[in-house]
């Protein structure tokens, strides 16, 4: 291959280093004004009244919407159309928009939001889940399963708990995971504006054009065929601009009404509050062994700290459970669920979008098991790795698997054998694996069309436009894109102009979430480069007289041995011949097998694998924590362009460990005098700590290259599944490094102080969760899994007593 | 309130500028002049997105009145480059995958160019510590620190041929 794999620089390397990309707060139209949000000082609250006469009547505002003016509400799954771009009633976060100005400039209607006047009724917060789940009310929701319980979920594939009644050993855990946040640099932006034709474009800093667009449709009750969404490149995104925003809808609102450009960029404790961030999770696992070391069986519970609305809260939920099958061999599987609204911003999804939770609990549990087992926990974990081209307990299809040699990689590089148990005291190997997604399964919303729709233009020049409505979020879908129909036709990827995340110029693609870009518009791009080279080579060979698949398309040139054409030429002569140069490719995920409620989520074209080893060193006195080295080894099936799957690799890895030791999400209430308000800690950058280049370690990245038959070349994502290894694999480390486990993160120092504490006092050496309140889990759905029979359907209630 | 007039000299370019009096060097650049290659991350002087160099040295325009920099010189990005060609920080950026979504690019090639100018070949210890107030989410870094290396090395170069 001539471009796949050879490092290259992206193709739009060259704007983002002039400063020339444009981001969504560059855009300046005339005659734009701006919007700012007002939002609730409340946790929790009724809205009584809102007097806004003194706002409209403040100099240079144009437009004051309230709660009134949106009647429609929104949401990003479809089962949760809880929000409302301005709370009309309720408001269920210290930052809930509750009303909006529009003025000549940003201090203008900075100053009116602070002459509305917004009367509440402050009800009680809650504050965390254990109190969703004992106070019902006052309800966060009329919706859910009941009072404040948002959603509740459980399977059992196969009887797991007589499985692990009957293994060697059981292991019974809990962890926990704080919520943390995206953090992108860019703050959310955006301009919506009324084109001369009086059709509305909006251009925002979203992830995922197309959904914005329908939700726009939905919200203004205008034809979605009148509205057209731009993504601009997003400055960092990370899953923290995959919802639909309240600023995007309000906008677009107010340039309707106006029937002028209006642009509003969110201000950084604004970010804070939008969230959609990491959920909280606290997780019990237990867990079966067999003596030798195999898992027998898992019954894993989850309890979900959503927020105070649904966001992707759902599909996170079954996040929390779903692949822990898919790494290791599981032979019965029991995964309970419950998702719980509290009063604090939305959580949603955050790269590993809900799996980096129960992923740090299994790892870490691992490790356990393999100290009990006396076994090294590199070879515990090679003895018992899912297999390729099989289907797990839950019925997920799994096609390539390159763990083994991932785990083997990271273990000769950083010298395993002779340094793990054998460092001095206070310094630690730790080692962890992980599996995520290429790309979800199915949409969200249902329907029978493609997940990415690729289209491809050749202009008599030679030029290559590709329009694709795949998002640049920085991960570089663009030189994806370009790089694929730069093979297929034998062209330079610079050649290729892309046109992408245009909802009124592109094709549809569902969006940069759940690392479906490379796989699905990659496969898309493959489809529509073929047919355009089956033309050329048509044409081609009428000229060269030559059998057409005889003909190589590389260099620039359609060749075959001695005689050839330019590339331009062949487009010349294939216009000639067909008339305008086009085509299209699209792409559809296959079928999953398992057929039972609930099997939406998990199935995936392809699943990547990444092994970990983290070294740590802790200081006793301070229970300060150093990490110099860490070696990831991801199989990525094949590398498009090794110098952006680095980058990506080496993100998630910075990203993980950022969670690991210091990224948190937490929240204080304000004392009673002062209404007892939840509020947000530390809602700027400077307080929410993450790690600097000073405390970045050196990273020893390896691409291990397993092609996957779903992948395009064989390729598989990159850019999030190697998150997951990482904040276990600190944990495992730091346990080899001073013999204290802390089963919950961030692992900050008066962690690992307090565990050095205990451990001194001969107590468990141990800080984490101490118990796993009730929660009213339903009747498991029973789905026997694949050895045990079936088809992937769920066992009819009435013959489940029979089956289990 | 009455604005401001003013002389300022950006890019090697004497400007002229008119503005509100209490306006940031980062909203004039941005505003006024249309320079939008310089980003804003917090507008608190917390992520380095705003780097600008100021007679040679970053310094955050978020945190800096513009009124207070006449007669100083003021380079942002898009002064970086000589003509259409990439200075070789630029360049080195490019190739080597230090700009991934390239929001904080802009802020850590100047700091990165302002580094150089005083340490040509500065250890990676130094590098990190010249680049540890500008946030990247992206990277892990890595790439960058490599890239300013890079771009050093083709630096000294070019400056021996």
């Amino acid at each position: 291959m001539k471009v796949i794999g050879k490092p290259r620089r992206r193709v739009d390397g060259r704007a983002k280093v002039t400063g020339q990309t444009r981001f969504a707060d560059d855009i300046v139209l005339p005659r734009m004004l701006h919007l700012k949000l007002l939002r609730s000082p409340h946790a929790h609250a009724l809205i009584e009244s809102i007097d806004v006469a003194r706002a409209q009547a403040h100099a240079g505002v144009q437009l004051v919407l309230t709660g009134k003016d949106f009647p429609v509400s929104f949401g990003i799954l479809p089962v949760t159309q809880d929000e409302y771009p301005l709370a009309p009633q309720h408001v269920r976060y210290v930052g809930d928009p509750v009303a909006a100005v529009v003025a000549r400039d940003e201090q203008s209607a900075t100053a009116a939001l602070d002459l509305i006047d917004v009367r509440y009724q402050p009800l009680e917060p809650i504050s965390n889940p254990e109190e969703a789940l004992a106070r019902p009310e006052p309800r966060i929701h009329a919706y859910g399963e009941r009072g404040n319980i948002h959603r509740l979920q459980a399977f059992k594939f196969g009887d797991a708990e007589a499985a692990i009644a009957a293994s060697d050993h059981v292991f019974e855990d809990l962890f926990f995971y704080e919520g943390n946040t995206h953090l992108p640099i860019e703050q959310h932006a955006c301009v919506a504006a009324i084109d001369p034709d009086g059709k509305l474009t909006l251009w925002s800093s979203t992830q995922v054009p197309h959904y914005v667009h329908r939700a726009l449709a939905r919200v203004l009750q205008i034809p979605a065929s009148q509205i057209r969404v731009i993504a601009t490149p997003n400055g960092g995104g990370f899953g923290g601009k995959t919802d639909i925003c309240n600023h995007e809808l309000v906008a677009a609102k107010a340039a309707l009404v106006l029937g002028r450009p209006v642009k509003i960029c969110l201000n950084r404790e604004e970010v804070f509050y939008m969230h959609r961030g990491r959920h909280p999770v606290l997780m019990k696992f237990r867990t079966g062994v067999s003596r030798d070391g195999k898992l027998t069986g898992m019954h894993l519970q989850t309890l979900v700290d959503g927020g105070g609305y649904g966001s992707y809260g759902v599909a996170s939920t079954f996040y929390t459970g779903v692949l822990q099958t898919v790494t290791y061999e599981l032979p019965r599987y029991h995964f309970e669920a419950a998702r719980v609204f509290t009063n604090k911003p939305p959580c949603g999804p955050k790269r590993g979008h809900g799996t980096p939770q129960p992923r740090y609990g299994q790892e870490i549990q691992l490790d356990k098991i393999a100290e009990h087992l006396g076994k090294d926990p590199a070879e515990l974990r090679l003895g018992m790795l899912a297999k390729p081209n099989s289907i797990t307990a839950n019925w997920l299809r799994i096609g390539s698997i390159g763990l083994e040699q991932c785990i083997q990689t990271v273990v000769q590089r950083s010298d395993w054998k002779n340094r793990y148990r054998k460092l001095p005291q206070g310094r630690g190997l730790g080692i962890a694996c992980g599996a995520y997604l290429c790309g979800a399964g199915l949409p969200i919303y249902w329907n029978k069309m493609p997940q990415s729709g690729v289209q491809l233009l050749l202009d008599r020049s030679g030029q290559v436009t590709l329009f694709c409505g795949a998002t640049e979020i920085g991960q570089g879908s663009d030189d994806v894109l370009a790089a694929i129909v730069a093979e297929v036709l034998g062209i330079d990827p610079l050649e290729v102009r892309c046109v992408t995340g245009d909802t009124g110029m592109t094709p549809v693609d569902l969006g940069s979430y759940s690392s479906r870009v490379t796989l699905m518009a990659g496969n898309a791009a493959i489809q529509a480069a073929q047919k355009l080279k089956s033309m050329l080579a048509e044409a081609a060979a009428e000229e060269l007289q030559v059998a057409p698949e005889r003909l190589s398309f590389a260099s620039g040139r359609v060749s075959f041995d001695s005689r050839s054409l330019t590339f331009a030429e062949a487009v010349v002569l294939a216009e000639a011949k067909f008339g305008t140069l086009g085509a299209v490719g699209s792409y559809t995920p296959p079928r999953a097998p398992g057929k039972f409620k609930g099997a939406g989520v998990g199935p995936s074209p392809a699943y990547s694998y990444t092994a970990c080893v983290v070294e740590a060193e802790v200081d006793p006195r301070t229970g300060w924590i150093r990490v110099p080295k860490i070696w990831i080894a991801h199989d990525i099936g094949r590398t498009i362009n090794p110098v952006l799957a680095r980058g990506q690799v080496e993100g998630s890895v910075y990203m993980g460990l950022s969670e690991a030791l210091m990224e948190e999400q937490v929240f204080r209430r304000l004392p009673p005098k002062l209404s007892r308000a939840l509020v947000h800690k530390i809602p700027s950058l400077l307080e929410y700590k993450s790690i600097t280049s000073l405390e970045m370690p050196e990273m020893d990245t390896v691409l291990i290259e397993d092609p996957d038959p779903n992948g395009p070349f064989g390729a598989k994502e990159a850019g999030q599944g190697p998150l997951l290894p990482v904040p276990p694999a600190v944990a495992n480390a730091i346990y080899d490094a001073v013999g204290v486990r802390i089963d919950e993160i961030p692992i900050t120092p008066d962690k690992v102080l307090r565990a050095l504490e205990k451990k001194a006092k001969g107590e468990a050496p141990r800080v984490g969760p101490e118990r796993f309140p009730e929660v009213p889990y339903p009747q498991p759905l029973i789905v026997p899994p694949p050895w045990e029979g079936g088809d992937g359907s769920e066992v009819k209630r009435d013959d489940a007593a029979a089956v289990v | 309130m009455r604005h401001a007039h003013l002389l300022l000299s950006v890019n090697g370019e004497a400007v002229e500028a008119s503005f509100a009096p209490y306006k940031t060097l980062l909203e004039v650049l941005r505003e006024d002049l249309g320079l939008t290659g310089t980003k804003h991350g917090c507008e608190l002087g917390e992520c380095g997105a705003c780097a600008v160099l100021i007679d040679g040295e970053p310094q955050l325009s978020c945190l800096v009145l513009a009124l207070e920099c006449e007669a100083r010189a003021i380079e942002t990005i898009e002064g970086m480059a000589r003509g259409a060609e990439l200075h070789p920080l630029q360049a080195a950026f490019a190739d080597l995958g230090a700009a991934q979504c390239g929001y904080c690019t802009p802020g850590i090639l100047l700091t990165a160019k302002a580094l150089l100018a005083r340490e040509p070949r500065p250890s990676a210890g130094r590098i990190k510590e010249a680049i540890s107030g500008n946030l990247c989410r992206c990277t892990g870094y890595q790439q960058i620190v490599e890239a300013i290396e890079e771009g050093a090395r083709r630096m000294n170069d070019e400056s021996h041929r």
